[in-house]
């Protein structure tokens, strides 16, 4: 058990057991787990934890419930800045943001803030506790583009100031990327993700799936004909990147959203559901971020062996240490300061191999990190039949090309405030990857926040 | 939910539905597409649309049954509804956007492959709205397989129809009828080809040769239809689209035909193929006549 120095250990699944399921990985504290680390809490009156959280939660606040075992009131502390607490006690990367500030940290381990976030929230849905709304009507509709995490904020939040909001999602399934993107194994969806959506329908918000704002409606039109007074732009990344090598479009590669989708919004995985997935034998999964190792370890329970081809050094590994851990755990293979050439095809159109390059690390580029550079004479072939393409996201244009006057930067990007939200065009606002370009599920929601901020202000001057 | 609240069974596996969705109605265009899903485990399917009610709120659609997905939809009835449906999707075809005169100086012909003849008619009925009658082959294997005749020719100047095995209208396949036309002193100087694969290919390579402008229709495999997932990517003119939103219309002497071919069999599995070969026969597609 803990010890001032020592956080309670997570139960986990064992990862030979694991690898070959959807299920959770992370099993979460009990009670007593989450009450003793709740102590180790200094309780600090200037609380540094608090400033590296993007949506400000009262963290010693609720950690100091858990220690009382007032689960129901530490939820209640949460719920006032976070309408996603169980998923972000999954997938935020707390050890950069709230854990990184935490003050037993400088001289022991931080203290568990996700797990305890995430106890809270599963003891709360296992309850049937949701959030309470008490604001009076204000009367003004808004819509908010996209349910992922910073149109569920965004909503939830002005929904709880007394707006009547609706969220348009092009998708059949509200949720955004914690539906279609992150994997069911570390992110349920039937339990969590479901009642975090539920919970804020309870605040009144009203989603309205099967909606692609740019073709099936526009902006000027829920706000010329719908009567919107307001619109929140939280679309999302948008169109996935290729490498531009020889024998991308053969059979047998994929981009990781694709790959993704088909197995986290579409059930693949699962033989009652009709989408078919290309399962490969072998694998390669080029990149190196959350995305690329949820790929590696989606493909890995599939029954591939799995390679990470990354074509910088671990240290360089944009995904978080706790998920590189867990794929190293469960048996993926990393193939770093390696860089893809050419994808090798067969004459019917199908991947056999991956020609590759070993890279070395040169002097810091633009971005800080270490440049890798081409090692001479170096090439070799990866014995591949499926490659799996993890290189980010370029914005989609369908709402910039469809609604006038809003301004993007070079990188096609929505142009929005900071501190507010606000576009170029009057009563538009937008947030998250749509105009950070991909990022975090917490910093989007911190977006959303901001922005809903924002509306009740510009609409309250109104 | 989206109500059907029309069905017709045009030949023995290809059915025609009128489906209630509003907001798709209101702001489609021909050339744009739309994607179905029946129940909560069903596929995401993408189908180009046939006709449009802004009135009513409805849109046409019309499928070919060639896997367990669109057998089970062909059994919904008037009345049954759709879990899904979302669009429209990709782009409108660009005589849209086009000024009169330059729709009225085009000399225009249609080319409909089975199937292929459903998202035609929408475009041959918009220009027939604008005061323009154009030309149309309509082709399959067999008399069975011809679909949306009357309809045509309702909004066509001339229906030329042709038959692989001679069983109904010309007999051969669409490039011989085209051949045949040009032969008879036809001129054209700009063909939209939509149909099987193998078709549009053999279409093009031809009107490559004629020097004549041709527009294709692209269907590739796709998820979600917003750009998302990239499943859709096509090589046009050695750049990479995605039919989804860059399309699904192409210059059709551009498009790499056959890597889209190779594209199209990523999940037929030796089932699926078992079974279009049991509905269609030999040439297992929309019926063209090229394929051994």
């Amino acid at each position: 058990m803990a010890d001032a120095l020592h956080r309670v250990p997570v139960r986990e699944q064992d990862p030979k057991v694991r690898a070959t399921n959807f299920e959770e990985v992370c099993l979460g504290y009990n009670m007593e787990e989450a009450v003793a680390e709740a102590a180790r809490c200094l309780k600090c009156k200037n609380p540094q934890c608090q400033k590296g959280c993007p949506v400000n939660i009262d963290i010693p606040g609720f950690i100091k419930e858990v220690q009382e075992q007032n689960i129901a009131g530490a939820y209640s502390v949460i719920s006032k800045f976070s309408a996603l607490p169980a998923v972000c006690g999954r997938v935020c990367p707390q050890e950069s943001q709230c854990e990184a500030k935490c003050i037993r940290g400088i001289k022991a381990e931080p203290v568990s803030i996700g797990k305890l976030e995430r106890f809270v929230a599963d003891w709360a849905r296992e309850n049937k506790i949701q959030p309470k709304v008490e604001a009076e009507s204000k009367g003004k509709k808004v819509a908010v583009i996209g349910s992922g995490p910073a149109g569920l904020t965004c909503a939830g939040d002005l929904a709880k100031m007394g707006y009547d909001v609706t969220i348009f999602e092009a998708l059949h399934e509200a949720g955004g990327v914690l539906v279609y993107g992150i994997p069911e194994f570390r992110l349920p969806k039937g339990s969590v993700v479901k009642s975090e959506i539920e919970n804020v329908k309870a605040l009144g918000v009203k989603i309205e799936t099967n909606v692609i704002i740019g073709k099936s409606t526009t902006i000027d039109q829920l706000m010329d004909e719908e009567g919107f007074s307001a619109v929140f732009i939280g679309s999302g990344a948008g169109l996935p990147k290729f490498m531009g090598i020889p024998g991308e479009n053969a059979n047998g590669v994929f981009s990781a959203n694709e790959f993704l989708t088909r197995n986290n919004l579409m059930k693949a995985f699962d033989d009652n559901y009709d989408t078919p997935i290309f399962k490969g034998k072998k694998v390669a999964v080029v990149g190196g971020g959350n995305v690329a190792m949820d790929a590696a370890r989606t493909a890995l329970r599939l029954g591939a062996t799995t390679y990470i081809v990354y074509r910088r050094s671990e240290e360089e590994l944009p995904a978080r240490v706790e998920e590189v851990h867990h794929a190293k755990e469960e048996g993926i293979i990393f193939k770093l300061l390696t860089n893809p050439t050419e994808i090798l095809v067969d004459e019917k159109g199908w991947v056999k191999g991956m020609t590759c390059v070993e890279m070395e690390l040169g002097e810091p580029d633009a971005s800080g990190r270490r440049r890798p550079v081409v090692k001479e004479g170096s090439e070799f072939e990866l014995d591949v039949d499926t490659v799996i393409m993890s290189l980010g996201t370029s914005p989609n244009p369908l709402i910039t090309s469809t609604t006038e006057g809003l301004e993007c930067n070079k990188h096609k990007c929505i142009v929005a405030d900071e501190a507010n939200g606000q576009t170029s065009r009057e009563g538009v606002f937008a947030g998250g990857d749509a105009v950070t370009g991909a990022a975090t599920v917490i910093l989007a929601m911190g977006a959303g926040r901001a922005a809903a901020k924002g509306i009740d202000e510009y609409l309250s001057g109104k | 939910m989206y109500e059907i609240v029309r069905k017709a069974v045009l030949s023995p596996n290809i059915v025609l539905m009128d489906v209630k969705a509003p907001r798709t109605a209101q702001h489609c265009y021909p050339g744009q597409f739309v994607i179905v899903k029946m129940d909560e485990k069903g596929e995401r399917i993408p189908l180009t649309i046939c006709d449009y009610d802004r009135e009513a709120g409805t849109v046409t659609i019309v499928f070919q049954t060639v896997g367990a997905s669109t057998k089970m939809m062909a059994e919904y009835e008037v009345g049954d509804a759709f879990r899904d449906f979302v669009g429209p999707l990709g782009c409108k075809t660009d005589l849209i956007d086009e000024s009169m005169d330059e729709l009225k100086a085009k000399k225009m012909l249609f080319i409909a492959g089975g199937v292929g003849t459903a998202p035609v008619y929408p475009q041959v009925k918009w220009l027939h709205e604008q005061g323009i009658d154009v030309d149309v082959i309509i082709g399959a294997r067999n008399k069975d397989l011809i679909i949306l005749e009357e309809e045509m020719k309702k909004v066509a100047a001339n229906v030329y129809v042709t038959t692989d095995d001679g069983s109904y209208g010309r007999t051969g396949n669409v490039n011989d009828c085209l051949k045949a036309l040009i032969a008879e002193g036809k001129e054209y100087d700009h063909i939209v080809a939509i149909g099987p694969l193998i078709m549009m290919k053999f279409v093009c390579l031809l009107t490559k040769e004629l020097g004549i402008k041709t527009i294709v229709s692209m269907n590739p495999i796709m998820v979600d239809g917003t750009g998302m997932c990239g499943a859709c990517r096509l090589t046009v003119g050695n750049e990479i689209k995605f039919a989804c939103v860059d399309g699904p219309e192409f210059d059709g002497h551009l498009v790499d035909f056959d890597e889209a071919m190779k594209r199209q069999q990523l999940y037929k599995t030796e089932e699926g193929r078992a079974v279009l070969r049991e509905k269609e026969g030999a040439t297992h597609h929309g019926g063209c006549g090229n394929c051994e």
